[in-house]
């Protein structure tokens, strides 16, 4: 295994590389797996006449974990841990698409109070995702108290998630049919105090790069693609909102009770690096307003489904009824069957649309799981972007792309 | 200044080689920056504001595996990934140490099928294990420490 | 009538035989189509500028080894203007798992595509790069395939530790 050979061959790279690199007039460089800026183990082939970009070869799957395989050989709610570990800075995004697939397989409804708070918490973890992605950015782009000051806020928003779940990241707070368990004493006022000392941190990172010309010079212009050419290679979130096309599934497919909660699209005008940071920094402010009015209206009331044939009834219940024993020995050692037919749901992650392809067979285990990663398809315009530009600009857009490896390989 | 005082303006210590080489490789190990998957996040968690690792005197995350002589493994290693840790490692100058960050690069963690690699030390020899899906940035740090007892404790004869 | 509902009723219109069938689960619709028929009803689903199914959100396929057809690719439409999903679905047998390429209606399926072929090994016709995308370059076999085994190592607890050690191929300096 470890004689496997790194290197290809020229002659297999013919098609895509130009006439002029087998000719040795431009240089082919190889940039990555291990590369501080490829935000994990993205490996680019360039093509590079002088300083200028000719073109870009992306390679992926060095991350590829099997995750679609794994899930096809475990129950339903027990395959929940493995989306957790694609998008790892949008674990609960995660767990939220594959928990509202399952449900939608086997016709599974959610109580009021736990589709407010799964709402709430993706939010959270929303903004926690952008946040990484700020602080990434601005290392990249060589601000590195950006980087400090946005891990600080991060922490807030974890300890939230480890106060209802016990963990920081790897939450699996969703599960098919409602949350884990409710939110603990002491939730609320933690989300609150949050709420109202981020605006002041927003604008602290806005004061540090939104009119910093060594920011604005490194970004604006840079990578740019316009709307049409976006759809068309498959762009979605931020960075097709950042060409001015106003998409986003919570408005336009609402899921989850999103049609309740009043908020806006931010959108950019250029669709360059500089507007997918101006987006991402709206997204906040509109996450913030999500969350606010969550609380606000947060309903009571239980927090799972009672519908016993697929969620595993309390532990109180066990003491004293015999059917919840035998409920909760089914679901744990068998799973729930779903019935035969696929599924497609898709959710706007902070990375774009998320979809989730399930497919059941009758028995208690997916017979197959899709998703369709938005940082997959993000990838596969790195090459336009690219083009033209310089090996600098590269790490710009590659960052302001907010690729996340785990998810574009699963 | 305590010798000083007590010696006289002599300007020397008298200590054993050992100590003063492993106390200088403790004092400066510099991590090579190779973050794999989601356990990286938390590598970074351990360098931010709150957790800070730069007290233990490794703030400095070389990109280079040239300047390095730790390797921090953070997250899953998979089968197409490993022949690069491998090559990133014989690229580091001796003497190098290597912690295991992670379930995954443990063990190979919940993903037990033929994209991962069951454990790192399949491919490099590993001196740390850190448990934890993700390791919480204080088990990290807890590792370095560990780590550094191992180094402190290091004998001349056992030396490369 | 929704925009779904006319969709199918316009490609059954224009392809006659070849809509196999038309499913509906939970509110959703996904034609079965027969193989040969896929790159046109993409292209008719894109250009009718009623339906405008103008992205392609998901592509990917499903093994059912060993029954027969075996193959079943997979595609999810979308359209921006009428907020609407659709999924069409084509079957590949085993003797011949290939199907044309939607590359030029739809670009982005370039990559979909090479994921399929890399997991499952279905080809595409006319594919303009069709290489492995996620797995290596030498790997052998196609992962997602049924028949393709999990490579699942037997887990090393206290009891079976000794065992399980001797033969763990530890890495040396
Ligand atoms: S141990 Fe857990 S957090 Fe770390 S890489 Fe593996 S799955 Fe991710």
């Amino acid at each position: 295994m470890l004689e496997q050979n790194l290197e290809i061959t020229v002659d297999e790279l013919r098609h895509l590389v130009s006439d002029r690199a087998l000719e040795g007039e431009t240089m082919l460089l190889n940039m990555g797996p291990q590369h501080p800026s490829t935000h994990g183990v993205l490996r680019l082939l360039l093509e590079l006449d002088g300083e200028r970009i000719v073109t870009c070869v992306p390679d992926i799957g060095f991350l590829h974990t099997g995750i679609e395989k794994s899930m096809e050989t475990k129950a339903y709610e027990k395959a929940l841990v493995m989306t957790d570990r694609m998008d790892y800075l949008n674990n609960l995004g995660n767990n939220l698409c594959y928990c509202l697939a399952v449900e939608k397989l086997v016709d599974l409804d959610v109580p009021e109070r736990a589709m407010a708070i799964r709402v709430l918490l993706v939010e959270l973890q929303r903004i926690a995702s952008h946040l990484v992605f700020l602080a990434t950015h601005g290392l990249d782009t060589g601000a590195m108290s950006v980087f400090l000051y946005c891990f600080r806020e991060r922490e807030v928003i974890l300890d939230i998630f480890e106060m209802c779940s016990g963990a920081r990241m790897m939450t699996s707070f969703f599960r098919p049919g409602g949350l884990w368990r409710d939110v603990p004493d002491g939730f609320e006022e933690a989300v609150r105090s949050f709420v109202e000392s981020f605006p002041k941190r927003i604008k602290m990172y806005e004061d540090l790069l939104t009119k910093n010309p060594i920011y604005t010079h490194r970004t604006q212009g840079i990578g740019a693609i316009s709307s049409e050419e976006a759809l068309k290679w498959g762009l979605t979130g931020p960075p097709l909102r950042a060409t001015g096309l106003a998409w986003d599934l919570r408005k336009s497919n609402p899921y989850s009770g999103y049609e309740r909660y009043d908020f806006e699209i931010p959108v950019g005008v250029n669709g360059d690096t500089y507007d997918r940071y101006t987006v991402r920094i709206g997204e906040m402010r509109q996450s913030l307003r999500i969350v606010e009015q969550v609380l606000d209206t947060l309903p009571g009331g239980p927090v799972r489904s009672d519908n016993r044939k697929f969620v595993p009834p309390p532990r109180s219940e066990l003491g004293h009824s015999m059917e919840a024993v035998i409920h909760h020995f089914k679901l744990w050692t068998e799973g729930f069957p779903a019935p035969k037919g696929s599924v497609f749901v898709a959710v706007e992650s902070p990375r774009g649309e998320l979809g989730c392809y399930l497919e059941g067979d009758g028995g208690p285990k997916p017979y197959r799981v899709h998703f369709r990663t938005p940082s997959f398809a993000t990838l596969q315009t790195l090459p336009m972007l690219c083009k033209d530009h310089l090996v600098a600009d590269v790490v710009a857009i590659i960052s302001s792309l907010d690729p996340v490896l785990g998810d574009s390989d699963r | 200044m305590g010798v000083e005082t007590k010696l006289g303006n002599l300007g020397f210590v008298t200590t054993t080689l050992e100590k003063v080489v492993n106390w200088g490789r403790v004092r400066a190990m510099w991590p090579v920056l190779f973050g794999l998957a989601c356990c990286a996040i938390e590598m970074m968690a351990a360098q931010s504001a709150d957790y800070d690792m730069s007290r233990f005197g490794m703030e400095l995350m070389r990109a280079s595996p040239r300047q390095s002589d730790l390797m921090i493994v953070a997250g899953r290693l998979t089968r197409k990934m490993s022949p690069v840790l491998r090559r990133i490692y014989d690229q580091m100058p001796e003497p190098k140490y290597v912690i295991a960050l992670g379930d995954c690069s443990s063990c190979g963690g919940i993903f037990n099928n033929y994209a991962v690699v069951p454990g790192v030390d399949e491919i490099v020899p590993v001196d740390v294990y850190i448990a934890g899906c993700p390791p919480r940035p204080e088990a990290l740090i807890h590792g370095i420490l560990t780590l550094y007892d191992k180094v402190e404790n290091q004998k001349v004869k056992d030396w490369a | 009538m929704t925009v779904v509902e006319k969709a199918v009723a316009k490609l059954q219109r224009a392809l006659g035989e070849s809509v196999l069938s038309v499913e509906e689960f939970r509110g959703q619709t996904s034609v079965t189509l027969d193989p040969e028929a896929v790159v046109n009803a993409c292209q008719m689903l894109r250009d009718d500028a009623e339906l405008d199914f103008n992205f392609l959100a998901a592509l990917t396929a499903v093994d059912y080894w060993p029954s027969e057809p075996r193959f079943k690719i997979v595609y999810q439409l979308y359209s921006l203007a009428n907020k609407e999903f659709i999924g069409l679905r084509a079957q590949l047998s085993n003797e011949s798992p290939e199907i044309s390429t939607i590359e030029s209606i739809y670009p982005n399926a370039n990559w979909h595509e090479r994921e399929v072929f890399d997991m499952f090994g279905v080809t595409f016709k006319d594919h303009s790069d069709q290489r492995r995308i996620i797995m290596p370059y030498d790997w052998e076999g196609h992962p997602l395939r049924k028949d393709y085994p999990l490579g699942y190592e037997e887990v090393q607890f206290t009891f079976n530790f000794d065992e399980i050690d001797k033969r763990k191929p530890y890495a040396k300096e």
